[in-house]
């Protein structure tokens, strides 16, 4: 560390860090080795995937303020209102995020005396993405810091954690606080006091301080008026269920009345921010192929599993799961599929490693991942825990194919 | 029958300052030097054999290694021995002789080559110092006069950057080269691996030699890659390579009983001002061939395996190229973000990727710094081998000797995965890390 910020390594790390950001250094190749290096770095492997991320929150951000107005039956509002309804939404969720999680990689790297490394940048643009829009900020934060801490400094930092980072924050919020996620669940009365229909209030109608503070723009008190009624029962309230979940209850009537493939397709549903807009999660994956940055063997083996596995289930049918029925292609529109097959299933480090064993592992991802969310009763989506599963079966699954390479070298000896 | 190799993986490196004209200039120099440092496994204080201040003839003893003491260094020149240099720790670097005017030979006399045998040709190449022209993989140390090679292996062409062509530097040697493998058959099955499309007339039409042919990207032409999908080496078997050139040397010793290691290099690379193609006898000074202006570093190979040396410094005893590149000491805003510059690269999210047919301005910036293993895939795109180089150098850095064997270790040498340290993304040191797991297999067995 080459800067005059004394003797505190804290200072040290992060102006080191800041330095390192903004100017690429001045090192030359030490003589031992290659004289020239690829102009290619860590860092700019990490803002390949920030850039698709960050169209997805734009679209987030309209989609968010979309929901949140239409739960309210308030039918005029603006583009504009409904953008930064979800901006502000998005930007404290966004912000504790970061600093929590690089403020913890910051005091690791300078107890450890090296680089703040890049690999939370990416993390970090994911975790709000997959997390509930409503989550209260202080789950969102003890989230984070158990991820950081135990998925990754623990395991000695950028590159050598098993498990994906983004998803441990995710599963953590799952078991820790269920129902953040899950939603509440309103029953809907009718005269007589007889309850008619489930609602799956999935997004929590309020508004945060921001929302507040800028009342007058985001017609604050018209919508308080229209959650009372609603409450009151004057008028019906908009369900707010998400697709998956009302495949997983109701299975494909039910689905196929609310919405049709293309709607669910071009994302305007409730959900979290970043799954929804699928024409640009599906750009986001080429993007990734395209650059090289994610593995194109992952994603198709992803789609190749899910769609065998989804065929099956059709085949099958299945007796008192109505969820099997659900056409095998409409499941990759509803939930999180192909946000998780583009960047969660395609992280580097958690993935297998060798090229036949990407195979193996993407088409697993697929399989388990359609199981869970068709055949588990409690939560019907899936791809988080099959990519945790299948996170701690990589190492496993490259072993398969390097031992075939090590015994076929060493095989040769006995006759040679 | 020779095989016909294919690969599709590998990348070649275009650089800006390569040789244009193929004209070959001769270049003598006032002084030459044998660098010990150029053999691996020999002890760091080899003993002189002169005084210092006596006459040698080319071809006399000058060195010899107290592990190994048949297996002499010998003079490249005739002259006087003027100094022995001195590093670290008293390790002898550099042994310097005055070149004569006149060079004068020891005379080994000429062999008959349709009589000789395999014990006359090693007696004479031990005896004249040529034997050093044959390493052994694995480990790249000078081969043992007493192992029984599987076959002695030799690469038709270069395809490291900025590397001479093999058919200018071969022109004329024809007669030199079949003399050279046919004194090679004599000791093991020797193969030629020329590339696709080759038109090197000394290689048409060889005796004595399997020739195979290979086409692809480097490193194509490394001789370990050729090696690897001809008859790759297992635990306990041995290979013996050579350069060309140097079989061109050996077949003269032959013909004409005299060891004269003439070669022809390039000295190229962005920083000179007139790359070109040099005549040279081997440990040939380099201060009059590297004329250079800027803050450049001088390579004694090529950029991706080659050793920094200074100006003054002499030509490495298996180099046949000179590469002589800018330094890149400079910071660079937003350089991960916004390259403000065309650098060389394999990832297509940089454009210089798409304009791999152009020629680079490189420099020895690393673009980046040191960081842990993170992306997969990569190195496996530019290693045209059945090996697992992160598992290999993971085995290294773990010592698991076993682990080290099984995935490869026999058959790599820092060359083969100097294209995998070239594009790695977290910049790790890759080849010093198989060298260190090369000396620790080789202490081991």
């Amino acid at each position: 560390m080459h800067h005059a910020a004394g003797d505190n390594k804290y200072l040290r790390t992060t102006v080191d860090a800041f330095d390192t950001f903004m100017f690429t250094p001045k090192d030359t190749t030490s003589g031992r080795g290659v004289h020239i290096r690829d102009g290619m770095d860590l860092k700019r492997t990490m803002i390949m995937v920030v850039l698709p991320l960050t169209l997805l929150y734009i679209f987030g951000a309209y989609n968010i303020g979309q929901q949140h107005y239409l739960a309210g039956g308030m039918q005029d509002i603006g583009l504009l209102q409904k953008f930064m309804f979800g901006l502000l939404q998005i930007i404290p969720m966004f912000i504790v995020v970061h600093a929590v999680g690089l403020g913890i990689e910051f005091i690791f790297a300078a107890n450890k005396g090296h680089a703040v490394e890049e690999g939370f940048l990416v993390s970090g643009a994911l975790i709000p993405l997959i997390m509930p829009p409503s989550t209260p900020l202080w789950i969102v934060a003890v989230a984070v810091a158990f991820a950081v801490i135990l998925a990754k400094e623990a395991f000695g930092g950028t590159g050598m954690n098993i498990w994906n980072v983004a998803l441990t924050a995710r599963v953590f919020v799952f078991f820790a606080y269920p129902t953040v996620i899950s939603g509440d669940i309103i029953p809907v009365l009718n005269d007589a006091g007889e309850i008619v229909k489930n609602n799956y209030v999935w997004i929590q109608n309020g508004h945060n301080f921001l929302h507040n503070l800028f009342g007058g723009f985001f017609e604050v008190n018209a919508y308080k008026e229209v959650m009372q009624q609603m409450v009151n029962g004057s008028i019906d309230a908009y369900s707010g269920a998400t697709p998956l979940a009302v495949a997983a209850k109701d299975g494909f009537g039910a689905l196929s009345s609310q919405w049709t493939f293309s709607e669910l397709f071009w994302g305007f549903i409730p959900g979290s921010i970043g799954e929804m807009f699928k024409p640009l999660i599906i750009l986001g994956a080429i993007w990734l192929i395209a650059t090289g940055i994610g593995s194109w063997r992952i994603i198709i083996g992803f789609l190749v599993g899910m769609a065998i596995t989804g065929i099956l289930f059709n085949v099958l049918g299945g007796q008192g799961n109505v969820f099997m029925q659900v056409p095998f292609h409409w499941h990759f529109v509803i939930g999180s599929a192909l946000f998780a097959m583009a960047f969660m299933a395609t992280d580097p480090v958690t993935a297998a490693q060798t090229n036949a064993g990407k195979w193996v592992y993407g088409i697993l991802i697929g399989v388990v991942g359609m199981i869970v969310r068709v055949i588990n009763p409690a939560y019907p989506e899936g791809w988080m825990l099959a990519i945790l599963f299948l996170n701690t079966f990589a190492p496993l699954i490259d072993h398969i194919f390097i031992s075939r390479n090590v015994k076929k070298r060493v095989a040769n000896v006995a006759v040679g | 029958m020779g095989k016909n190799i294919s690969l599709k993986k590998g990348y070649n490196i275009k650089i800006v300052g390569g040789v244009t004209d193929n004209s070959i200039s001769n270049h003598i120099s006032t002084t030459y030097a044998i660098k010990p440092t150029d053999f691996y496994g020999i002890a760091p204080i080899p003993k002189l054999v002169p005084e210092i201040g006596s006459e040698i003839k080319a071809g006399e003893p000058l060195l010899y290694d107290k592990k190994n003491a048949d297996l002499v260094f010998t003079a490249p020149v005739s002259g006087e021995v003027v100094e022995l240099r001195r590093g670290s720790k008293r390790k002898v670097t550099e042994v310097v002789i005055l070149a004569d005017k006149e060079q004068r030979f020891k005379d080994f006399g000429k062999t008959d080559l349709a009589s000789a045998t395999a014990e006359d040709v090693k007696t004479k190449l031990i005896e004249s110092g040529a034997w050093h022209f044959l390493r052994q993989r694995p480990f790249l140390v000078s081969a043992k006069p007493t192992d029984t090679p599987k076959g002695i292996f030799i690469s038709g062409f270069n395809t490291s950057p900025l590397s001479p062509n093999a058919e200018t530097v071969m022109q004329g040697k024809e007669l030199e080269f079949q003399a050279g493998i046919d004194a090679l058959a004599k000791i093991a099955p020797v193969h030629l691996t020329v590339q696709k499309g080759s038109s090197v007339t000394a290689f048409e039409q060889v005796n004595n030699a399997t020739t195979h042919t290979i086409s692809g990207q480097h490193p194509a032409g490394n001789v370990g890659v050729q090696i690897h999908h001809i008859s790759p080496i297992r635990k306990g078997e041995v290979a013996w390579i050579v350069n060309m050139q140097d079989v061109a040397v050996i077949g003269k010793l032959m013909m004409e009983g005299i060891y004269h290691p003439e070669r022809v290099i390039s000295v190229a690379g962005n920083a000179l001002e007139t790359p070109g193609l040099y005549r040279v006898i081997q440990g040939v000074n380099l201060e009059e061939l590297v004329s250079t202006t800027e803050d450049a570093r001088v390579i004694d190979g090529d950029v991706l395996t080659g050793t920094p040396v200074a100006k003054e410094s002499f030509l490495g005893f298996y180099s046949n190229q000179i590469s002589v590149i800018k330094e890149g000491d400079e910071y660079e805003m937003f350089g991960w973000l916004l390259p403000s510059y065309p650098r060389p690269t394999k990832s297509r999210s940089l454009f210089g990727s798409f304009l791999s047919s152009k020629p680079f301005d490189v420099n020895t910036n690393t673009h980046g710094e040191r960081r842990a293993f993170v992306v997969s895939g990569q190195y496996e795109d530019v290693l045209p081998m059945n090996i697992y180089p992160v598992q290999l150098l993971k085995a290294i850095l773990a010592n698991d000797f076993e682990g080290m064997e099984g995935l490869g270790i026999y058959e790599v040498v820092e060359e083969d995965f100097a294209l995998c340290e070239f594009v790695c993304t977290s910049k790790q040191p890759v080849q010093q890390i198989l060298r260190d797991g090369l000396e620790y297999v080789r202490e081991q067995s």
